[in-house]
């Protein structure tokens, strides 16, 4: 039923990944109100190098990330097929979409978490302020401090909280106490759980509730004084008081940060996101404000998942 | 209840029986093993077993201070030789799994592991004996290392990989390089379980007599100079065992009970480090 659904949709979808549409006109409709279903512009795929430059300029006016054409491979395993999407700077992106549809393994391929699994291929670009992550000149330690990352699970050192967040200040070389205490203090506030732990800031981070754990996660993420801030289903472990506090929390971050999250809850992406991408199947069926996505949604499968009637 | 169902009842409780009846035939020489150790050797065991040299031959009393100490040295060469490079061969091991080299590596490890004791006392004696023509310690203690090596191996490898890899990706995810995330991260949450490992493999080759044999040889005085033949419990164990006299026998038994007492404590110990890896990992 549901693949029938999908073969439909692809047939009827000239303007679709598998086309061949050059990846700057998705960047180009992506500008020129955010629509990917609207079909591409005659001259624009005319002219692609030119285009090229173009379009990656006016992107890079609207977007901190901006990805063209992006297909990821598990070995011979085609995962992404063709992604196109431009997220906002300081706002909220939610990506949403049923189990298996390598929303995970997109959000990995920004900060370039997918390196270390063998036998993974990416193509396409994906920029981080206009330059390419993949890029030859690409450095991946640099691009992990602007682009900073809390997983599913939450996964504090076993080191004190303390030693947790200043962990990437030390391995950025930072050894003056007095800055090192005044960012774990910062960075702990901004993550709202300096007033839980301030007096005990010497305590294993595994004494710690799930909530806070995954709060010291996003502290430890904050420190290092990231642009972009990915969330791989931060509260999807947590229960429903620690996860409207880290709701609460992503609402407050995305005043100073880019923040992407990933997530399998439909209200969560409607609370806290502004945007929202639909994936399905390893492509985006659908890219919007998340007010459209979830009250006016252009497609049939968005609106049969947001309602619930898959997934 | 049909026949059917009564034949499989009793079909499954004969295995059960069997499997029953097998655990308590492994256990029953490890139980009296230890009865045995402990019935004679904890009686024998004095203060002056620990401080007093060992008496000439047909005295009575006595000690092994001299093969306690003599012990300590050489499993205390043998962890100098063996875990820097075990510790290193496991990381590697560890962190890059599925090389080509690593597989080398691995089954290098394996095979050394199965090679028995006694060669690896020749192998040690031509290289480091018949040279200088002279026992010493720092052969033995090399035999000893030689032994080491495969179980440290295979012990940090296990451990690293024990380490949730939620931590690696935290790690990583914050800039740290690749062995910036091993060795501020990775390594020191395995750490305790590392050590008690190394401690249990240090402990097994405490427990090795033949590679000592022809390396350390044996000491009945007192000396701590690496290049001199130097005493070791298990050594002085198998010699009083098979002596004439009842006083070396009990003096053996202790020995033999010193041993077991302390392959037991360092193995407990490190079933409790791994057992703080496996909660950190479930958590």
């Amino acid at each position: 039923m549901m693949m029938t659904d999908l073969r439909r949709r692809d047939a009827a979808e000239p303007a679709g990944e598998d086309a061949g549409v050059p990846p700057r006109i998705a960047a180009i409709v992506a500008r020129d109100g955010w629509n990917a279903a609207v079909p591409a512009a005659g001259p624009a795929a005319s002219s692609p190098p030119t285009n090229a430059h173009h379009a990656q300029k006016a992107t890079m006016a609207d977007a901190k990330i901006s990805v063209s054409n992006f297909d990821f491979y598990y070995g011979a395993a085609k995962v992404l097929h063709g992604i196109n999407l431009d997220i906002p700077d300081r706002k909220v992106t939610a990506l949403i979409g049923p189990s298996g549809c390598s929303k995970s393994t997109f959000i990995r391929s920004i900060n370039r978490m997918n390196d270390i699994i063998p036998d993974a291929r990416a193509s396409g670009t994906i920029l981080v302020d206009g330059k390419d992550v993949y890029g030859g000149d690409a450095d991946v330690v640099e691009l992990r401090r602007r682009v900073g990352m809390v997983f599913q699970k939450s996964n504090p050192f076993p080191k004190s909280i303390y030693d947790n967040v200043a962990y990437g200040l030390r391995i950025g070389g930072m050894r003056n106490k007095r800055q090192l205490d005044e960012v774990v203090e910062r960075s702990l506030t901004r993550a709202a759980l300096w007033h839980e732990v301030k007096d005990r800031l010497h305590a294993s981070a595994l004494a710690l509730s799930g909530g806070q754990q995954q709060r010291l996660c996003i502290a430890r993420a904050l420190a290092v004084d990231p642009d972009v801030v990915l969330m791989d289903e931060p509260a999807s472990a947590l229960d429903p008081i620690a996860t409207s506090k880290i709701e609460e929390l992503i609402y407050e971050l995305k005043n100073n940060y880019t923040i992407v999250i990933v997530t399998h809850n439909m209200q969560q992406a409607a609370r806290v996101s502004d945007r929202t991408a639909f994936f399905m199947l390893g492509r985006i069926i659908e890219y919007a404000e998340t007010n459209e996505i979830f009250m006016n949604p252009q497609q049939k499968m968005t609106e049969d998942y947001v309602t619930g009637r898959f997934g | 209840m049909t026949a059917n169902l009564r034949r499989r009842k009793l079909f499954s409780r004969f295995f059960e029986i069997l499997c029953a009846l097998a655990v308590v035939i492994a256990l029953i020489p490890l139980a009296m093993i230890l009865f045995y150790v402990i019935k004679e050797g904890a009686g024998a065991l004095s203060t002056d077993f620990f401080t007093k040299m060992p008496k000439p031959v047909g005295e009575s009393g006595g000690g092994m201070a001299n093969a306690i100490v003599g012990t300590l040295i050489l499993i205390g060469i043998a962890a100098l030789f063996a875990v820097p490079v075990g510790g290193i061969c496991g990381i590697h091991l560890a962190e890059y799994p599925g090389t080509k080299f690593s597989s080398v590596v691995r089954f290098a490890a394996d095979v050394l592991n199965g090679v028995p004791s006694i060669v690896v006392g020749i192998f040690a004696y031509g290289i480091l004996v018949l040279p200088v023509k002279r026992f010493s310690a720092i052969a033995g203690g090399v035999a000893l290392g030689l032994l080491m090596v495969p179980i440290v191996v295979r012990t940090t490898e296990e451990l690293i990989r024990l380490v949730p890899g939620g931590l690696r990706e935290g790690a990583l995810a914050l800039g740290a390089t690749r062995s910036r995330a091993v060795f501020g991260v990775i390594l020191p949450a395995a750490l305790p379980g590392i050590l008690t490992g190394i401690l249990v493999a240090l402990a097994r080759v405490a427990g090795e007599t033949a590679p000592l044999l022809f390396t350390a040889f044996n000491n009945r005085f007192w000396s701590t100079n690496l290049t001199q033949p130097i005493a070791s419990l298990t050594v002085q164990v198998f010699t009083y065992a098979i002596s004439p006299y009842d006083d070396w026998h009990r003096q053996a038994w202790a020995g033999a009970f010193l041993l077991v007492m302390m392959i037991l404590t360092l193995s407990i110990a490190a079933r409790f480090a791994v057992r703080r890896l496996e909660r950190m990992n479930r958590s």
